[in-house]
């Protein structure tokens, strides 16, 4: 007989499933949903190393009453782009996906460059595309700079 | 030949088939630039100069390009002489721009400028300079210099040689060549090599890409050898600067056993790189070379402005 099967954090009546997170990146994606934002009744769990068949080890991330903007998807698509996110109405998965990230992502990111134009109070959003996808490398479409540290230039 | 109304940002922005195009305009325009005939193709036409940061060599040769064609300029040659020392944003001083003029040719200290003003002019945008980024025309009038030279782009083997990492000149170059599929030798102090972005965009390109450690090995079967100005501001001890400039100094003992075809570029001004002494040999190509940003200019300002070629 199969092991039952252990649940290690309690399902949640509406909100947003954030599975198969990186191993140790759950912070992370804590910081880009916006805890502080969140309606005060809501529950946020959080799973660090967990199991996994497919990853070894990964984070699950679970927070009540609370559906996922696209520019947090293309964020978390940054830092986590292993994660899907499943949309949890009435107990039930309504919607499950993985991130996809973008060719463009505008409004996630600053540039880096002390230089750019962009850091220098120009007007509109940082634009960057997509350089390479494994790992992420992102360009400034303005300076044309690469970037793979996004964690400390979140917007 | 779609470059009527376009905007000219960066190299990459064209395709090796409109690159040759503005080369190919470029050569039928050198007489025009010498003054040896006239063409009025751009009378009427009015183009903004907007030198944010200064510069004397492609300035004068962007105003010399557009009032051989017939077109006029209006000039912000220095920004303490125009709003921007009041605190005018550049959006502001570019949309103001695009009302006065046909076209805007953009210097600008920060990198992305150009690109940004791009977005806000109703009128095309010809980047000449933004920062540490991209200058177009300086790419393009490096490869109508080797192309008159050589006759060819293809099969060459060039030499970038000195500061490839802070050179905006070489990066955009060096995309250039490997379009064309030259063979790129680099060689540089060890602090100062082509950055590793740089390197990954010419590897996914393809492109024949060595380092050379020997200067005279280098030179010995090269067919243009390109040297960039070593800025003393990159290193943090003077005697270490005053050893490697001299160790890439380019003179007549350098060049004895290069090949009789060997082209010696340089973006200009120069900083003792290469000895005067080389003036007045057969490979010095630099003061053709910044002749040259004329006819390519005026080519680029005709196929922006008309869409003529010929």
């Amino acid at each position: 007989m199969a092991a039952p099967r252990e649940l290690k954090i309690t399902p949640i009546k509406n909100g947003t499933v954030i599975d198969h997170i990186g191993n140790g990146l759950s912070l992370e994606v804590l910081r880009i949903i916006g805890v502080q934002e969140l309606d005060k009744d809501s529950t946020v769990s959080v799973a660090l190393h967990v199991r996994s068949q497919k990853m070894g080890w990964k984070d699950i991330v679970k927070v009540e009453n609370m559906e996922l903007s696209p520019r947090k998807v293309n964020a978390i698509a940054l830092i986590a782009p292993t994660a899907t996110i499943s949309i949890i109405r009435d107990y039930k998965v309504r919607e499950k996906r993985p991130v996809d990230l973008p060719e463009h992502i505008v409004g996630v990111a600053r540039c880096p460059t002390p230089n750019c134009i962009t850091t220098r109070g120009a007007p509109g959003e940082s634009e960057l595309e997509v350089a390479r996808r494994r790992p992420v490398v992102l360009r400034c479409i303005y300076c044309e700079r690469q970037m793979d540290d996004f964690l400390a230039h979140l917007i | 030949m779609a470059l009527k109304g376009r905007d000219i940002i960066s190299i990459k922005d064209l395709s090796r088939e409109e690159i040759e195009e503005v080369l190919k305009v470029a050569h039928r325009m050198i007489p025009i630039a010498e003054g040896k005939k006239i063409d009025r193709r751009l009378d009427g036409i009015i183009l903004a100069l907007a030198f944010l940061e200064p510069s004397t060599r492609t300035r004068l040769s962007f105003e010399t390009a557009a009032q051989r064609l017939g077109g006029r300029c209006i000039t912000i040659a220095d920004p303490a002489t125009s709003s921007v020392v009041k605190g005018e944003t550049l959006s502001d001083t570019i949309r103001m721009l695009s009302g006065y003029a046909d076209a805007l040719v953009l210097r600008h200290p920060n990198e992305g400028a150009a690109r940004l003003a791009g977005q806000i002019s109703d009128k095309p945008v010809i980047n000449a300079g933004d920062g540490a980024g991209q200058h177009p025309t300086q790419t393009l009038l490096d490869l109508a210099t080797i192309q008159e030279a050589h006759g060819t782009l293809n099969g060459l083997r060039v030499v970038l040689l000195g500061d490839l990492k802070y050179g905006r000149t070489v990066h955009s170059l060096a995309h250039a060549l490997a379009l064309f599929g030259a063979e790129i030798v680099l060689i540089s102090p060890p602090s100062l090599k082509l950055p590793d972005e740089v390197t990954e965009h010419l590897d996914q390109m393809g492109a024949r890409v060595r380092e050379e450690e020997q200067l005279h090995r280098a030179v010995r079967d090269a067919d243009v050898l390109y040297v960039t100005r070593i800025q003393k501001e990159r290193f943090g001890d003077e005697t270490e600067y005053a050893k490697v400039a001299g160790s890439y100094r380019i003179d007549n003992a350098v060049l004895s056993g290069a090949k009789p075809r060997l082209i010696v570029m340089h973006p200009l001004p120069r900083l003792g790189e290469i000895a005067p002494e080389v003036d007045g040999s057969p490979h010095a190509a630099y003061f053709r070379q910044a002749f040259l940003g004329v006819p390519v200019r005026m080519a680029l300002l005709s196929l922006v402005l008309t869409g003529k070629g010929t």
